[in-house]
This record gives C-alpha cells, structure tokens and sequence, in this order.
C-alpha cells in the first residue's frame, strides 16, 4: 500500500515566536523556519512502516509556499520517495487544508495517510481528525503505538487519564503524538540523493478545491506579562508566603 | 441562539471540564442544552441537569456510546446540530477528538481551545504556544467551537433542574473498535482539575525521586505533573506532561521543581494563579514568570517542604 504524509514548514520550534507590530500575525520574515515536529514523527513512523514490508511507497505532500518544498526534500532525505506540494501563498484554515488533503486522497487511494496531531505554529489539532470525516476513513489520532493487523491497525492513543487502544479498518488517518518514535536524521549522501526525488508542484487554483474559509483573524497579541515575583530565601519563608500573603495552602 | 454542549463523563460523574463549557455557553447567551451519550448515564443526566445556565439535558442512551469513539460521538452531534448556532465542547484528548469531525461534517471551521469570547461570534484563541493570542471572527452559520476547559470557572449546581429529554442515536461506524485502556491509577486529583499542581522537571534526575513530590502532593492534595523533559527522560508516563503538547493546567497554586521553564512548558502553566519555582540555578526562565521562587537544590529544599507542611 501507500502511505500518505502530510509535513508542514513552521517556524522552528527554537524560535521565540513575535508578534507583528501591525498585529496581522506572527513575524516570520528572517526567521528559522523547520518541519513541524509532530510531522516529523509522522514520516518517521510511516518509513517504519515500509520497512517493515507494510507499505511500498510514502508520498510527501506539503500545502504552502514554495519555499515548503525544503520541507518536503527534509522528508525525501529521510526516506520518503515522493514529494507532493500544493502551492498557494495564502493561510489556510484547517478545513481548506482537509480538502485539499482530501483531493490528493482520492487520486492516489492510500491506505494509510499518517500526519502530525497538531502544527505548533496554529495549534488547531484539527486536520486529521477533518480528513477522516471527509473521506469516512477511520481515525486513530494522538497515536504513541501503531501495529498492522491484517486490514486493521491497532492504534494506542493518548488520552488524558493514560492510554486508550483501539481497532480501525484500512485505509485509515493515525496522527501523531510525541511518544510514537524518535524521527531519525537525514544523511548527507541521502540529502543529496534526495534532490533527484519526484517533487509534483501544483498550484492551489488547479485544484479546483473550495478552501473558503467562514473564520478570519481579527488581530494577533501579545498575551499579558506577568509581574516579576519575589525570591525567597528559605523554605520556611516560602511556606510563610504561601500560608499568609498568596493564602492558596493552609 | 441557542447552544449544543457535548457533556464528557466518567464513571458517573460529569468531567469537571464539561462544567466550565457550561460557564463559556452562558457567556455566549441562549437557551444552552448539554448532550449526554453514552451507557448507564441516568445519574450523570440528572446532575448535569442542575448546572446552573443548563435549559435543558439531552441523553442518547446507548452502547455505541460507550466508549469515546469520534466517529460515532460526531455522528450523534451533527444530527442534532441542525437547530443550533453553536455546538461547544471541551478541548480535552476525548473532545479534541470530536470537535474537528462536527466542523468538517457541518462544512465550516473549527475553533479551537478558545480562552476568551468578545461576543457571539468572535473568540480568542492561544497560538504558537501561547506566545500569541490570536482573536478570530466566525461567520459561518454554526460555529463548532473547542473550549479550553481552565479559562472558565466550572459552573456551580443550583437547585432548580433542567428538562431531560431524550434523543435519538445515530448511524454508528463498523469501522473502529476500543480495544482497551490504561489508566494512571491515582487517588489523586485529576491533573487538569486539581487546586494545586506539584510538577518535576529534569532536575528530579529519575522516576524514583518523584516519590518526593508524590508525598508533598499527598500533604497538599495536590496532582502530579511533569515537564516534557522530565518525560521525554522516562521519569513518568505522558499523563503527567503539562505544557503545550500535553495538559494546560491553571491551578490556584503551580509549584514547578527542578523545571528550567521552556517556553513550551510556560505555555502549559502560565495561567496559574501563583507559581512557585524551586531550582538550584538561579537564572532559570521558569524565575521569570514565578511569584515566588526558591533558588536551591530541590535535594534539600523537597524533604525541608515536606517536614514544614506538617509542622503546619
């Protein structure tokens, strides 16, 4: 089967994001600029996959700039064998994304599509979960474990009060958490060697996709700084502080 | 206008998160009704009927509800959404889950772990780990909306009772089973929900130091958590992770030991009420956001905490 990957380019995570002084969103002219890192555990889980005999092509496909196409090549680098990216200079809603994901869906008919469970640039946690209600492929989101079980996957999730498993059909969407695996570097000869990987470049107007949005942002802030505390100098004092001035324990 | 709620429960009882998306729906406005699915949801129903700003209680009595599969909890939502402007529920794991798939069913956006309404239809929302606050304005027809559950006080139980009324389950899904779970078991607070939180950083050096704060924990009934770090080393299962690719958490007091304060972690916590830091190194970010701070070695200051809260 195929696996498809969806990678997103974000500002790296080593970066302390700022707001634009007009308000009209995030500064990310001169800035560092990396694969979103839960999409980095995706492309590393859907490499194991294939080298596990599971699955004998893993399609890359990105939605953004053309500059994302570095993001898609860090993928080929680590072993993906195709690159897809849907060109557009707009920000897109995760619904819009979700179709367009959608539309790559229904002409390559994966079996497995495996994303990130959330960007850290939006922290929206919705595409996936979006794509599955589109295509009626089964959901295994949040996933820390993946077996293949036949024409099922059977998925360990992370819940708040611990673990979950559950059983879906194939195709299905997994997505990612932190813990699924360790994604591995690419080497230099495979950088290199993935320079000459097929990169399919489509303009998002070509796609004939509807990705309209009804949500639009009013204005980006900055959240309210808290005041600089005090520094204590024993524990006796701390005790005193908490006991008789912040009065939360007694 | 008038408001789904999709009510999260567990063992009988309402989740605690359930009842401050209460609290953000009357902060919309209209009539507010909660949707409870699930097996043997009788008692929950007639608790969640007395919350306060509840109209009224809609319960799908069913096994196909059983477990929180998205695909089933969407279905059910989205066939009772037609009349709504809003369908709400809480940004947990379970809710997460569910919220995309109602949006993407009804074809608009979704909103995601929204900390403020300006009005019926504009909403901010935390982006870039809480670096930013982002306000956003809807204008589709419904608007499915993610509440983080800590940027709204649970609503209180009153004495009046909200109607009760049944509803019809929907098409289920062949396609996805539970298989089982693993929960922490604990007698402690539920992390999320807890008055005080005690949490270890990678200064804690292993799993078993935070026996340490186990027991500051027990004298404070407090819940557990952890730095990603503290994680990511193997000291304690994901559960415990606050920040922002685990839990947000907002308690009346944050005590963060051997934490250095990643901007990643500041964006679980920042929202406590008072944070106390406990870190031998004294330039540590996790200072810069502290009400109170302790510079020391948690080796001495943990077993010196502990003897001081039973003195008290």
């Amino acid at each position: 089967m195929k696996i498809l990957v969806g990678v997103k380019r974000v500002l790296d995570y080593n970066v302390k994001a700022r707001v634009k002084a007009d308000k009209s969103g995030i500064e990310l002219a001169n800035v560092k600029m990396s694969m979103n890192p839960f999409d980095e555990i995706a492309v590393e889980e859907a490499l194991r996959l294939k080298e596990a005999g599971h699955a004998d092509e893993v399609i890359v496909l990105s939605i953004g700039s053309s500059q994302s196409q570095e993001t898609i090549r860090t993928a080929l680098a680590m072993g993906a064998d195709r690159g897809i990216l849907i060109e557009t200079d707009e920000r897109h809603e995760p619904l819009g994304i979700a179709k367009l994901f959608k539309h790559v869906v229904d002409k390559e008919s994966p079996g497995l599509v495996v994303l990130g469970k959330q960007a850290i640039d939006d922290d929206a946690n919705q595409t996936g979960q979006m794509l599955s209600a589109l295509t009626g492929m089964n959901q295994a989101t949040f996933a820390s474990k993946v077996e293949v079980d036949g024409d099922h996957l059977k998925v360990t999730r992370e819940v708040d009060a611990g673990l979950e498993s559950i059983r879906v059909a194939l195709p299905a969407i997994v997505t990612a958490d932190l813990r699924l695996n360790e994604p591995r570097y690419a080497k230099l000869p495979n950088i290199m060697k993935a320079k000459k990987k097929p990169l399919e470049v489509i303009a998002v107007g070509d796609t004939g996709v509807n990705v309209a949005s009804g949500l639009s942002v009013v204005e980006v802030n900055e959240p309210p700084k808290r005041d600089a505390g005090v520094i204590v100098g024993s524990v006796a004092e701390l005790v005193d502080k908490l006991r008789n001035e912040a009065k939360v324990i007694h | 206008m008038s408001i789904l709620i999709l009510a999260e429960h567990e063992g009988g009882e309402l989740r605690a998160a359930t009842a401050s998306v209460v609290t953000a729906a009357t902060r919309i406005g209209g009539d507010v009704h909660l949707l409870v699915a699930g097996i043997d949801v009788g008692a929950v129903s007639a608790k969640a009927a007395t919350l306060e700003g509840v109209d009224k209680v809609l319960v799908c009595e069913d096994a196909a509800y059983e477990y929180e599969l998205a695909e089933n909890l969407s279905a059910l939502v989205v066939k009772h959404a037609a009349d709504y402007s809003h369908v709400l529920l809480a940004a947990t794991a379970a809710g997460k889950n569910v919220m995309p798939r109602v949006a993407a069913l009804l074809d608009v956006s979704g909103i995601s772990d929204i900390t403020e309404i300006k009005s019926d239809d504009t909403f901010v929302r935390p982006i870039y780990a809480g670096n930013a606050l982002a306000t956003v304005k809807s204008s589709d027809a419904v608007k499915v909306i993610g509440v983080r559950a800590t940027a709204f006080d649970p609503a209180p139980e009153g004495a009046a009772s909200a109607a009760i009324e049944a509803i019809d389950r929907a098409e289920t899904d062949a396609g996805v089973a539970f298989v089982g779970q693993e929960l922490s078991d604990s007698d402690r607070p539920e992390l999320t929900s807890a008055d005080i939180v005690v949490s270890g950083g990678r200064g804690m050096q292993n799993g078993e130091n935070f026996s340490m704060l186990d027991d500051i924990a027990g004298k404070l009934n407090a819940a557990v958590g952890a730095s990603r770090a503290a994680v990511d080393a193997g000291f304690v299962p994901n559960e415990y992770q606050v920040g922002q690719t685990g839990k947000v958490v907002a308690p009346n007091l944050y005590l963060a030991v051997g934490i250095s304060g990643a901007i990643q972690h500041l964006a679980g916590m920042k929202d406590s009420k008072v944070i106390v830091a406990i870190n031998k190194d004294e330039e540590a970010p996790i200072f810069q956001v502290a009400d109170y701070g302790l510079v020391a070695d948690l080796f001495d200051a943990l077993p010196e905490l502990s003897a001081a809260l039973d003195a008290g």
